[in-house]
């Protein structure tokens, strides 16, 4: 009876007609339609603690000179949490009896797109290329960094880990994991975002740590040696 | 052509105050300041128990402790919040908050630490 039913269900779900928004094609369009209600895709970023707090993904309006759009294209079908508290962490999180945690209820899956549609929708976020002027294009120079070099820079001598996972389940929660960032975005971004975050994004809750160039190259270094070892 | 200078300097006047965090935003409120940026690491009760500490090697100041706090001028406490924990010899776990903060902001968060340990330097 149950299974008659589900088989109902898929008969009808495959009779319909595919909502124009899911026909694939027009990433610009799809990317209206189904993604601008929690992404802004326009700018400018919150400049006010209550926009700050009230945004409910990360700004996309300059994806062009954030993402790989390698890893675009696979997460958009496939997608999974980055940041262990979501957008705000302040509204994802509960008193404990030891120290505050993350109130797992409030954060939801992302929605999920098909082959196609992740395609389009990653060829119109690659032309968003807003704060162009942030980035230097090819001023990443690629070198190497022993894992255990850059875990000392990145926990010890600057105190990054207190806000950053660096392998799943170990270190910070209020911002993005680390060790999947230099599969996820551009060098180049990296650099730009660690030397000024504010310039990206003006009331963020990371501080500007005012790095030096050497440790800002030194970085990228050991988020792509961390990536190497998380590989799938 | 005079509404074009206009719009220019307009746009000017946009792209110096995006470009200086701080100077030209208007303050915010110290409680909701302490929310956005303290939260993180000193808790929802400033008890010094936020998200991020499960793996942090120094405990972040508990700001309700009245002992711990009124060992500190209002002078130290707004140099550890601008320039971090080592600027006053502490833990570069405390980051510095120059780059988000104006002065104005963070002479109102002392205020509200100072509310919150209910005390003052020296008792
Ligand atoms: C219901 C709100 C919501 C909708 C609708 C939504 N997103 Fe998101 N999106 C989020 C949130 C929240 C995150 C942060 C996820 C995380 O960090 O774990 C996110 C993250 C992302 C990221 C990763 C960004 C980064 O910097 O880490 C991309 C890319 C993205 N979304 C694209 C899209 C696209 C394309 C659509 C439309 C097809 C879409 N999203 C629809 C809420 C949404
Ligand atoms: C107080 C918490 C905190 C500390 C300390 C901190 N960060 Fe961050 N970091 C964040 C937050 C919050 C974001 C941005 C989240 C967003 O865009 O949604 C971020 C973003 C980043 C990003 C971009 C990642 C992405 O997925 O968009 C990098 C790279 C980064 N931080 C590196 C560092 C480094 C290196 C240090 C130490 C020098 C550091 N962070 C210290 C909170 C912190
Ligand atoms: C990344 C985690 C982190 C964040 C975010 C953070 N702190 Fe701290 N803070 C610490 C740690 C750890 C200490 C303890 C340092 C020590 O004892 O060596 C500390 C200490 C302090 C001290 C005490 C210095 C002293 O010894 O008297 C003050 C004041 C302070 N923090 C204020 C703030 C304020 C205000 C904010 C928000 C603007 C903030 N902190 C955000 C981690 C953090």
């Amino acid at each position: 009876m149950k299974s008659l039913f589900s088989l109902a269900c898929i008969a009808l779900f495959l009779a319909a007609p595919p909502s124009p928004a899911l026909a694939g094609g027009d990433g610009m369009a799809l990317l209206k339609s189904e993604c601008s209600a929690c992404h802004n895709l326009t700018g400018p970023a919150p400049t006010t603690l209550a926009e700050l707090w009230a945004r409910k993904g990360p700004d996309l309006f300059y994806a062009g000179n954030k993402y790989r759009p390698e890893w675009l294209e696979q997460w958009l079908q496939n997608p999974r949490r980055i940041r262990p508290a979501g957008m705000f962490y302040g509204n994802h999180i509960k008193p404990g009896p030891e120290h505050d945690l993350i109130d797992k209820s409030t954060l939801k899956p992302h929605p999920r797109l098909g082959p196609a549609d992740a395609r389009a929708v990653t060829a119109a976020l690659m032309t968003l290329k807003a704060k162009s002027e942030l980035i230097r294009p090819g001023e990443y120079k690629p070198g190497r960094i022993s894992i255990a070099m850059g875990d000392l820079m990145f926990d010890k001598f600057r105190g990054c880990l207190a806000c950053h996972e660096i392998e799943p389940g170990y270190g910070g929660l209020s911002g993005p994991e680390v060790y999947t960032v230099a599969r996820r975005l551009q060098a180049d971004y990296l650099i730009s975002y660690m030397r000024n975050p504010q310039a990206w994004d003006p009331r963020i809750f990371m501080p500007n740590k005012h790095l030096k160039e050497r440790d800002l190259q030194k970085f990228v270094h050991y988020f792509r040696a961390l990536s190497e070892e998380d590989a799938p | 052509m005079n509404r074009q200078l206009l719009w220019a300097g307009m746009m000017v006047l946009a792209a110096w105050a995006s470009a200086t965090p701080g100077l030209v935003q208007a303050a915010e409120r110290a409680e909701d300041l302490y929310k956005t940026y303290c939260w993180q690491c000193h808790g929802m009760q400033g008890d010094g128990n936020g998200i991020n500490v499960r793996d942090m090697p120094v405990q972040p100041r508990d700001h309700t402790d009245p002992r711990e706090m009124a060992a500190r001028s209002d002078e130290e406490l707004f140099t550890a919040i601008k320039k971090g924990g080592q600027a006053i010899n502490k833990s570069v776990l405390m980051p510095p908050w120059d780059g988000v903060l104006s002065d104005e902001e963070i002479h109102a968060l002392v205020r509200y630490l100072r509310r919150l340990c209910q005390c003052r330097h020296g008792g």
